[in-house]
């Protein structure tokens, strides 16, 4: 594409990305070529079909969501901001910036309400605030397999539910979302690395996952060479720059 | 000797006898027999074996008194324990034979008592959390266990020089980083022994436990490149020595993993074909994990860590093909074994350590190793995990390492290694088998009672044992998925991709080689839990009147197995009738009808069923663990499922996408449970949210009847393969057809029909009332199935026995379970609920059957043209709706309820 030439100054107002997403220079520059090679025809912005072409999405059975929560309130558009914006969500949480931020500023868009929100509302389709049972068994639906059937789904969803729902309106509040069960145990902040939705929502949420799978990052080469991103977001020192020539 | 220890040995039986005869015995081998002895005493021919069984009852009799007072075992280890009655019972047999006897052999430690409990813990390895954590255990078994041997070698060579150790002593820098190197590692016997008791967090456990499997090829190599160095003198080691050093820790620590895994694929190999005798199904996971074991030994590789990918590696295939009794056989016998041989070893323990004559002591010795291997324990940790910690997002914090630290258990690994040494050219052995002696009492002992309030000084962590509930597993599947997307979404590709590629491999040739055919589809989880979930419905249905499920609105994930009423209804008969002789009692005792069972079996259901994320698994390097038949085809399902989707919202406006699916797709119309729901959305017109695929298209899901797992013809196993092929067809004579089978046969409208629950009462006059149906039941038991009921049951019956084995086939029998008095009692609903076995019959169903039921009307001859998976529909489910023959055909039909 030509445009791989490693300056952040052709990034579109860089600086405001940066001070509002909290990536590194080198993270979002990445980014850029890997939106940029998303964005097949050039025209400088990525639609749907976009990121639906993306192969490995196709199989996924939250693609379609996720590729929703890219495209917020039904815009066609996603610039590369609004790219950046959503995925600054899989920063890990500051752990130090947490304590002396600014309580005036809005909260970062990694911390960990807003990686909640952020899965919640993948839940949440109708934006009400609340996961109905209609909306549970839609994404159990989706993420069960052919193993199970419709009744089966139906009183699964009937029990999530009801074990999260406590002030018995029959839906799931985001802060009953936030509360359910383990939620609570995670803010404690000790390390907990098991497979569960405690390391999950823990420490980092999202991306926490990863690097604990990939303690044996530390063995691999890629995570010294590229060592300055890995603390950034250990997600994107993976960045193939062959995809990204594309 | 023997008069000395068999009072000993006996003493434990009390009386038996044992005590009094010996006495006479050694006499009479000598003498000529006078001619037929009527009684004759033949110790000798027994002496090794007897003496085996009665060290192991001891250890086992001394276990069960440990574990009268549960104060005393809440205080210490059991491992202490151990070696406290081992000293007590060696100083005992010192008295009275005035030497030592009955040591831990070398020998018989590392060929008899090792391997179970190395395998018992590869085999049980949580895989997950191992390979998660892989890359610290690494570090610390490798580079921890060489930090520590040569610190521990050279700062002992460092008191030694200056002048603190005893100069009789004789040791060179060599002997210290010998005898550094056998003392330094932590050993998985006695780490597994006392962490188990501590209940410290899973990732901590694993490190340290991971540490102590893993460092075995490390420790190996050391002692035997630093032994042979020793023999040949230091003067004669030359540089390619080192070199050569350093090589052999690669080819021990690869090739007894490579040991491991030939091991491990034969085994997976061989499970695969035992389809007729599942009796020799444990035994062959056993001898071929030994037998790994001893190939390793032999080739003189690690054989720890042989045993450990042999376990790892076989797991998943092997779970997969041998039969569910088989399972349990293999735990039960793999944790007795290894629970015995850890016994006995820390009796053997103890009772070595009286044996004055192979020890000497030296207080600079022993105080300076203590010191050192303390000091150097912490320092290593501190520093590898302040490197680890620059990569570990979820860093491990002080208090994790004071435990690792504090965790370093030695054990009898480090004492056999030692009591192997060559006198002649390690001068300081007995120095240095004191010295081991009291490291293992120590760190065993001391470390092991303080390791307890430590980590509750501490506060530590704890490993919780919170029941799993839907929320929890569900999220952390989404959770999964969202991470999966968004790498996608940022191209996230990079060193996941060899073992993507492995995965691949293993997907299309490794797993196809390994596994049964049928496994691929049988989730043995799944039917586990649908399998006691009936049972458990069966049960609840009794003990609560057979409403209290449905009207709750709490429906079991079992709810369709109610459809096979005739199934459900003979429980609840004959277990009114209370003939409990007939049902296993051991299912009955473990199905509580709690809600934590309930919990449990949604978790399990949630745990197989749900889509497995395609990253999940990549940062575990082995894809021994991973379903990849699942992998394949859910990629295709979720695939199809999500093009179907992209379709239809492709369909709509515009301005509506995001919107279209984030409406509820419409239930299918007809096999709702809780109908009221599909009802009202029936007559509100709302229109279906799957518009483009719904409107145009009717499903038909053929569906093979499941065969029985253990069903001997390989045919039918083939069959089985095919699995249920859920076909979209889209044309009209589909969708035609299924209206005319609507308007012929009496379908009704979902609107009709009423909850399935309360058919199964009409259908069933006996269950109509919640207060007389156990006095109905159980006093007209007998007359109500006289015969048809007694096959059925007997049927049942040997389905609850084998729980691995679906309960299709029972249920042709059984369909003709319901009596007569049903049909005047319901005239407006021609229900049948036990499907007969003839698929072709025509009714109108309960909407929970009513998938089923139209599907059935279908002339099977409607063949599936484009393949379209239906996610939703299980196979497990029309097993249950269509307890029909084996391989009948059924083709269901999934339409609008509103649209017929």
């Amino acid at each position: 594409m030509g445009s791989r030439s490693s300056h952040a100054a052709k990034i579109p107002d860089v600086d405001s990305i940066r001070r509002e997403t909290g990536f590194s220079q080198a993270s979002l520059l990445r980014l850029y070529h890997r939106f940029r090679a998303l964005d097949r025809t050039g025209k400088g912005y990525l639609s749907r079909l976009d990121l639906q072409q993306i192969e490995a999405l196709a199989v996924n059975p939250l693609g379609d969501r996720i590729i929703d929560s890219f495209f917020p309130d039904g815009s066609l558009r996603l610039d590369f901001p609004g790219f950046v914006r959503v995925l600054a969500h899989f920063r890990p949480v500051d752990e130090e910036e947490d304590g002396n931020r600014d309580p005036k500023e809005p909260e970062p868009l990694n911390s960990r309400m807003n990686k909640l929100r952020f899965a919640f509302q993948l839940y949440d389709l109708d934006r009400d605030g609340k996961i109905s049972r209609h909306e549970m068994l839609q994404v159990l639906r989706l993420m069960v397999g052919v193993q199970v059937t419709e009744e089966q789904l139906e009183s699964i969803a009937d029990r999530t539910v009801q074990e999260a729902d406590e002030d018995g309106d029959g839906a799931v509040s985001f802060l009953e979302f936030t509360k359910e069960g383990s939620f609570l145990v995670v803010e404690d902040g000790h390390a907990q690395l098991q497979a569960s939705i405690l390391l999950a929502v823990g420490r980092d949420f999202l991306f926490s996952t990863i690097p604990s799978r990939v303690s044996l990052a530390s063995l691999e080469p890629c995570p010294f060479s590229r060592g300055m991103e890995l603390s950034i977001w250990p997600g994107l020192c993976h960045v193939p720059t062959t995809k990204a020539k594309k | 000797m023997l008069r000395a220890a068999l009072p000993l040995l006996g003493l434990p039986l009390a009386g038996a006898g044992a005590t009094e005869k010996p006495t006479q015995e050694p006499g009479s081998p000598g003498e000529p027999p006078p001619g037929l002895a009527l009684f004759r005493w033949q110790w000798h021919e027994v002496e090794a074996p007897y003496l085996v069984a009665l060290w192991i009852l001891v250890a086992s009799l001394a276990k069960i008194v440990f574990h009268l007072s549960r104060k005393v075992t809440s205080l210490v280890p059991e491992s202490c324990l151990l070696i406290l009655l081992g000293l007590a019972l060696g100083g005992i047999v010192l008295a009275v034979a005035k030497k030592a006897e009955y040591q831990l052999e070398p020998g018989t430690f590392f060929l008899f008592l090792l391997p179970p409990i190395v395998l018992d813990s590869g085999y049980f390895m949580p895989s997950r959390l191992f390979f998660d954590n892989l890359g610290a255990i690494l570090t610390y078994a490798v580079v921890g266990t060489l930090w520590n041997a040569f610190t521990t070698g050279a700062a002992l060579w460092g008191l030694q020089q200056a002048g603190l150790v005893a100069p009789r002593v004789q040791a060179g820098l060599l002997d210290f980083l010998l005898f550094g190197s056998l003392i330094s590692a932590v050993d998985p016997v006695a780490v597994l022994a006392v962490f188990e008791e501590v209940h410290v967090n899973e990732t901590l456990f694993i490190i340290v436990f991971g540490e102590s499997l893993l460092n075995d090829a490390v420790t190996v190599v050391l002692y035997k490149v630093c032994n042979s160095f020793v023999e040949m003198g230091s003067a004669n080691v030359r540089a390619t020595d080192y070199l050569k050093g350093v090589a052999s820790l690669f080819v021990v620590s690869l090739g007894g993993a490579a040991v491991g895994l030939v091991f491990a694929f034969l085994l997976a190999l061989t499970t695969r074909f035992t389809k007729r005798v599942r009796i020799i199904e444990p035994l062959l996971v056993f001898l071929l994990a030994y037998a790994a074991y001893l190939t390793a030994e032999m080739a003189s590789l690690s054989a720890i860590l042989a045993v450990t990918m042999c376990g790892l590696g076989c797991k998943k295939y092997v779970e997969a093909n041998i039969s569910h009794k088989s399972r349990t056989a293999v735990k039960y016998t793999m944790k007795t074994l290894a629970s015995c041989a850890e016994t006995v070893i820390f009796m053997l323990l103890g009772i070595s350590a009286v044996d004055s004559s192979k020890w000497a002591w030296d207080s600079g010795l022993v105080l300076g190793t203590l010191f050192f291997i303390l000091f150097f324990r912490a320092l290593g940790v501190v520093l590898q995990t302040w490197v680890l910690n620059q990569f570990r997002l979820v860093p491990l914090d002080k208090i994790d390492q004071v435990v690792m630290s504090y965790g370093g258990l030695r054990g009898a690994v480090a004492f056999a290694l030692v009591i192997l040494l060559d006198r002649t050219k390690v001068p300081a052995k007995d120095y240095f088998v004191a010295t081991t002696i009291v490291v293992v009492f120590f760190t065993v002992i001391v470390q092991g009672l303080t390791i307890k309030p430590l980590v509750k000084w501490l506060k530590v962590k704890r490993s919780e044992h919170h029941k799993p509930t839907l929320n929890q597993e569900l999220h952390e599947h989404t959770f999964d998925h969202i991470l999966a997307a968004v790498e996608d979404v940022v191209g996230h590709h990079g060193y996941h991709y060899w073992r993507d590629r492995w995965e691949q491999f293993d997907k299309k040739y490794l797993s196809q080689l390994l596994m049964r055919r049928s496994a691929y589809r049988i989730r043995d989880q799944i039917w586990d839990v649908y399998y006691r979930l009936n049972i458990r419905d069966a049960i609840s249905f009794v003990d609560q009147g057979g409403h209290v499920l449905s009207s709750t609105g709490l429906t079991l994930p079992s709810m369709p197995s109610r459809n096979s009423m005739a199934e459900t209804s003979v429980t609840n008969l004959l277990r009114e009738s209370g003939s409990g002789a007939c049902l296993d009692l051991q299912v009955i005792d473990t199905v509580r009808s709690g809600r934590d069972r309930e919990d449990a079996a949604m978790h399990h259901l949630l745990c197989g069923g749900l889509y497995k994320p395609r990253r999940r698994y990549k940062a575990s390097c082995s894809r021994h663990f991973i379903s990849e038949d699942a992998q394949e085809r859910q990629d295709k399902e979720v695939f199809q499922q999500n093009m179907k989707r992209r379709l239809e919202s492709f369909k709509s406006t515009k301005h509506n996408i995001c919107f279209t699916k984030s409406k509820p797709r419409p239930r299918k119309a007809g096999h709702k449970k809780k109908d009221g729901v599909a009802n009202t959305e029936a007559t509100n017109g709302k229109p279906p949210r799957d518009l483009g695929f719904h409107d145009t298209a009717a499903v038909i899901l053929t569906v093979e009847s499941e065969e029985e797992e253990d069903s001997d013809s390989s045919e039918t196993e083939k069959e089985d393969d095919e699995g249920i092929i859920f076909v979209a067809r889209a044309t009209s004579e589909v969708l035609q057809e299924g209206k005319a089978s609507g308007s012929l046969e009496v379908c009704p409208s979902p609107r009709i029909i009423p909850p399935s629950p309360t058919c199964a009462e009409k259908e069933l006059p006996w269950k109509s009332g919640q207060g007389d149906l156990a006095v109905y039941v159980s006093s007209e038991t007998t007359k109500i199935v006289p015969v048809d009921m007694q096959t059925g049951w007997n049927q049942s019956i040997s389905s609850l026995e084998s729980l691995a084995s679906p309960p299709c086939t029972q249920a042709p029998t059984m369909t003709r379970l319901p009596p007569r008095p049903r049909a005047p009692e319901e005239p407006q609903v021609p229900l049948k609920l036990p499907l007969s076995s003839d698929p072709h019959s025509c009714f109108a169903f309960p909407p929970s059957l009513a998938k089923a039921g139209r599907s059935r009307s279908e002339s099977s001859a409607d063949i599936p043209q484009q393949q379209e998976l239906q996610p939703l529909m299980g196979h497990k489910d029309h097993t249950h709706l269509s307890p029909g023959t084996a391989n009948s055909h059924w083709c269901i039909h999934f339409n609008k309820g509103g649209r017929l």
